[in-house]
């Protein structure tokens, strides 16, 4: 990777272009509207030569690293290979073209697309229905949450406005029950790091509208007291939602839908291997069980007697609509690619290959690294931190933390792991390998971090100042926050 | 099991993993998982294809679609995508990297998103811009949660009736759960309504109002009075607009609002039924710290060089929790990079031309509608763009049928019973003439 300095605005000249339109001549031109609606404000976009745009994104490119570049052990981010077939399926041309308020039998193709996904995604979760519509994860648990609230109004029941959440939980899980007007209510975790079912019980009660957990949790354990925990909810008439970031271990394994959850989202980013382009377009379908069909938001696809597919607009019982169309099917076609590509035989193993991936690196990595739970762990597991930081080296003050470690893997062409998260711990690594890297892969990075953990050892102000081979060294992030610099040309004073 | 092209694992692999582990079996990392919920069975599934027979069938799909010309807008415009941008798009540096945590090896996607923020700032003319939300209709959302955030004591959001239907739906969807009161706006000869604006601010609950720069019907609104109107109100005054046009019509900083929110598809993203495009949300500086989404910031690293980082996460959901902004969690990275690519392309003098041709083709088509005697204006004195409704004096389901069987989709039917027709650069003269031929015969 090499360093390159340039913005698009600094490789501007007046008078360069960049783009070549037909010439459309008419009578009627812009000239004749009103100047009061017109713009005035000088435009500083770029002017710029086709040539240029490509070299700069090109030279811009190579200061990134993607899964194609290395192995990327980000946990709860599932970053599994993106095969390129999927690539070539979402840019067939008749895909790209088509209109989301086209008529219903203009686009019967399309729609069985999405129908078929639905029962697919059904047929993994044990979920008996999908919408493909929520944009996000953090999309489809909004998504999710809504279609729990607009369940208990159904029923006349306007007083369940607390959603149970584990300490252990993602962020955005909170945050989408507050942006669906739920108040949080936490629910501890135990030393084994599973969820507190006698804590549990002391929350239910019928203001109780749901609990979100996600099975295995972010310290990648499974919830083993499922059964219980499905029965006390239900029993107090709340409903589970799963969140499906940390679906990948069960494919073929167990199903959501099973464990009495009824409702879940997907991260097809995630579990289905479409890319995560930088940090989106993601896409996060949401399943639910049978009694809660009616409540799914529109618009939706439906399957008619004679076979053929029409959209459903609207529905009085539905949450409502959250997205301008029909969600990214861009990223459906993608997700259902890989489905077909796999098939049933192959995609059981994805998830048993997952958890024996992350099993072998902790089992690998723990005579130099903290592993507070001991357990078998599935998709990903959490380190807290160096077992010798290199703090008792004479004259280091302070040892190297996970920061540290996580920033001189960037030297050796690895991703750094996900670090401080989940907050269970002070110093988290949480490390995800996924079904797709090969023993080789896993034993080249796991002699990394053992090279790692011995400098930090003996010096550990080496790995304080790494990283030493990436295109920059580590950025200031105080003053960008202090002083924030949010657009070419600001002046640092924008506060 | 046989071998798999995307799992590299070789049966002596699994048993060397298995005895690091120190377990007998893959089916031994799940004793923690009750038995009863262990699937045992075969997934409903069909069998696993090859990538050939993968093309094949999604061809057969594709197949069994229609290819229409599209001359309908109402949020997803059939605008030109210069070959760059996918090509641009299609490296694997940019197309498999995951949120740029990682600022050391990831300024790639840093720098377009800086980028994608200073262009959004230079379209909307306002000071700040996040690096991109879902899709315009759940940007308007966050953005009526956001009025709420920086006033005190409101509980209610107006929205005109002008913007487009899904947008109203969404918003409204939002609200509903987070638990704010939505009211419509009325609208006088299509557009909205300066008088009903102030009687709903007169009841003092008002948080912030949304009014869209192109609206449902096509016009291009005038919100002359609109922004004194709403501050004095305490509100604020929230635009929905099309970022394409804005390099033409008058901005939102130029009407004095307060927040610029819309959808990025109309900078060349290809309708694809849908999605994905990309939201933006721009905004006042004093509004920075409400603004939900990631936000990137330039700095220095330790050796003095220019660098990007996320920045501002205090606001967000994996700091913050409960109390963020917003739940939003990543942006839509991948196409901030197609609207990044496509404005540095097209610059100034591009989206000039490309608004003439439309805003050309549109009057041109518009004009020779109302020839045939099929059609009625319906708003005869407001100025529009590229878009624009008209009240039909045929049945319309046969003038759709004919169209739809000759290849158009166009003078789709609105909620009002108007029919709805788009024009964009794409479009040439010849191919407006046939689409007028064909319904001279209606």
């Amino acid at each position: 990777m090499r360093y390159y300095d340039k913005l698009i605005f600094e490789c501007s000249k007046k008078g360069r272009r960049g783009y070549s339109l037909p010439v459309r001549k008419y009578e009627r031109t812009l000239k004749e509207l009103t100047a009061s609606l017109c713009r005035t404000l000088a435009l500083g976009l770029p002017e710029v030569s086709e040539v240029d745009v490509v070299r700069h994104y090109t030279n811009l490119s190579q200061m990134n690293f993607g899964v194609d570049t290395g192995f990327y052990p980000l946990g709860s981010c599932t970053m599994k290979y993106n095969p390129k077939i999927n690539e070539e399926i979402a840019a067939m041309p008749g895909f790209q073209a088509l209109h989301p308020l086209q008529p219903a039998e203009t686009v019967q193709g399309t729609l069985r697309i999405c129908y078929e996904l639905e029962q697919s995604l059904a047929a993994i979760t044990g979920m008996a229905h999908f919408t493909l519509n929520p944009c996000a994860g953090a999309h489809g648990e909004l998504t999710g949450l809504m279609i729990m609230r607009q369940y208990h109004m159904s029923r006349g029941d306007f007083k369940r406005t607390k959603v149970i959440v584990p300490d252990s939980a993602h962020g955005t899980n909170p945050a989408s029950a507050a942006a669906c007007g739920l108040d949080v209510v936490v629910v501890k975790s135990k030393e084994n790091g599973l969820i507190d079912v006698e804590a549990l019980k002391q929350l239910l009660n019928d203001e109780v509208a749901g609990i979100m957990m996600t099975n295995p949790n972010t310290l990648g354990l499974f919830e083993s007291e499922i059964d219980a925990i499905a029965r006390l909810v239900h029993g107090c008439g709340g409903l589970l939602y799963y969140d499906g970031a940390n679906m990948n271990p069960l494919l073929g394994v167990v199903r959501p839908g099973d464990m009495g959850f009824d409702i879940m989202h997907l991260n097809l980013h995630k579990t289905f291997s479409t890319p995560h382009g930088g940090g989106g377009p993601g896409s996060g379908p949401v399943g639910v069980c049978e009694r809660l069909l009616k409540h799914l938001p529109t618009p939706r696809v439906e399957k008619l007697q004679d076979g053929t597919f029409t959209v459903l607009h609207e529905n009085e019982e539905s949450a409502g609509q959250v997205s301008a169309f029909n969600g990214h099917f861009g990223i459906l076609l993608r997700a259902y690619s890989y489905i077909l590509m796999l098939g049933k035989q192959n995609l059981k193993y994805a998830g048993r290959f997952a958890t024996l991936s992350a099993n072998y690196i902790k089992e690998s990595l723990k005579d130099c690294y903290k592993l507070p739970i001991p357990s078998i762990c599935k998709h990903e597991f959490v380190f807290d931190g160096l077992i010798d930081d290199g703090s008792k080296v004479a004259g280091e003050g302070n040892g190297a933390t996970t920061l540290d470690v996580a920033k001189r893997l960037l030297d050796f062409g690895y991703h750094a792991p996900t670090i401080y998260f989940p907050l269970l711990f002070h110093q988290s690594i949480m490390i995800e390998p996924t079904e797709t890297e090969s023993l080789e892969t896993m034993d080249d990075f796991i002699e990394v971090m053992r090279k790692i953990a011995a400098e930090a050892a003996t010096n550990p102000s080496y790995l304080k100042s790494a990283p030493h081979n990436a295109p920059i060294r580590r950025p200031d992030e105080t003053t960008a926050a202090r002083q924030p610099i949010l657009k070419y040309a600001d002046e640092a004073s924008v506060n | 099991m046989g071998a798999f092209s995307y799992f590299p694992h070789t049966e002596e692999d699994i048993r060397k993993m298995l005895e690091r582990i120190g377990v007998n079996s893959m089916d031994d990392l799940y004793a923690d998982v009750p038995k009863k919920f262990l699937y045992d069975r075969e997934y409903d599934l069909p069998d696993a294809l090859s990538e050939q027979e993968v093309r094949d069938y999604f061809s057969s799909l594709d197949q069994m679609n229609t290819r229409l010309k599209v001359f309908v807008g109402l949020g997803a415009y059939d605008h030109y995508t210069p070959s760059v941008v996918p090509y641009i798009l299609s490296r694997s540096e940019y197309l498999t990297a995951y949120t740029p945590y990682q600022a050391e090896i990831s300024q790639g996607t840093l720098r377009y998103i800086f980028e994608f923020q200073s262009i959004i700032c230079e379209l909307t003319g306002m000071d700040v811009s996040n690096a991109s939300m879902y899709d315009g209709a759940t940007a308007a959302a966050e953005a009526a949660v956001m009025s709420l955030h920086c006033t005190k004591k409101k509980s209610r959001v107006l929205l005109s009736s002008t913007l487009l239907p899904n947008v109203i739906k969404v918003v409204r969807t939002y609200a509903k759960f987070r638990g704010y009161e939505i009211s419509l706006l009325a609208a006088e000869q299509g557009q909205t309504s300066l008088a009903a604006l102030q009687k709903e601010l007169e009841q003092g609950d008002v948080a912030g109002v949304i009014v869209p720069e192109l609206n449902r019907y096509g016009i291009i609104e005038d919100f002359t009075g609109f922004a004194e109107a709403i501050h004095g109100a305490g509100a604020l005054a929230i635009e929905y607009c099309d970022p394409s046009s804005l390099a033409v019509l008058r901005t939102p900083a130029e009407w004095d609002f307060d927040v610029a929110v819309g959808d990025g598809q109309s900078l060349g993203i290809p309708l694809c039924y849908g999605g994905p495009y990309v939201g933006f949300m721009a905004c006042r500086k004093e509004y920075l710290r409400k603004l939900p989404g990631r936000i990137v910031g330039e700095t220095k690293d330790a050796e003095g060089k220019r660098c990007f980082v996320l920045t501002l996460q205090a606001r967000e959901q994996h700091i913050k929790r409960e109390r963020a902004t917003s739940n939003i969690c990543s942006n839509q990275s991948l196409m901030t990079l197609f609207v990044t690519v496509y404005t540095s392309l097209m610059g100034p003098q591009g989206l000039y031309d490309v608004n003439n041709a439309s805003y050309g083709g549109a009057h041109y088509l518009h004009d020779r509608l109302l020839r045939t005697g099929k059609f009625e204006e319906v708003f005869p004195d407001r100025p529009f763009l590229k878009e624009f409704v008209l009240r039909p004096s045929c049945a319309v389901a046969d003038l759709q049928k004919k169209l739809l069987d000759a290849g158009y989709f166009a003078a789709l039917e609105t909620e009002e019973g108007y029919v709805s027709f788009c024009v964009t650069e794409k479009h040439s003269k010849e191919e407006i003439d046939a689409l007028v031929e064909l319904i001279k015969e209606v």
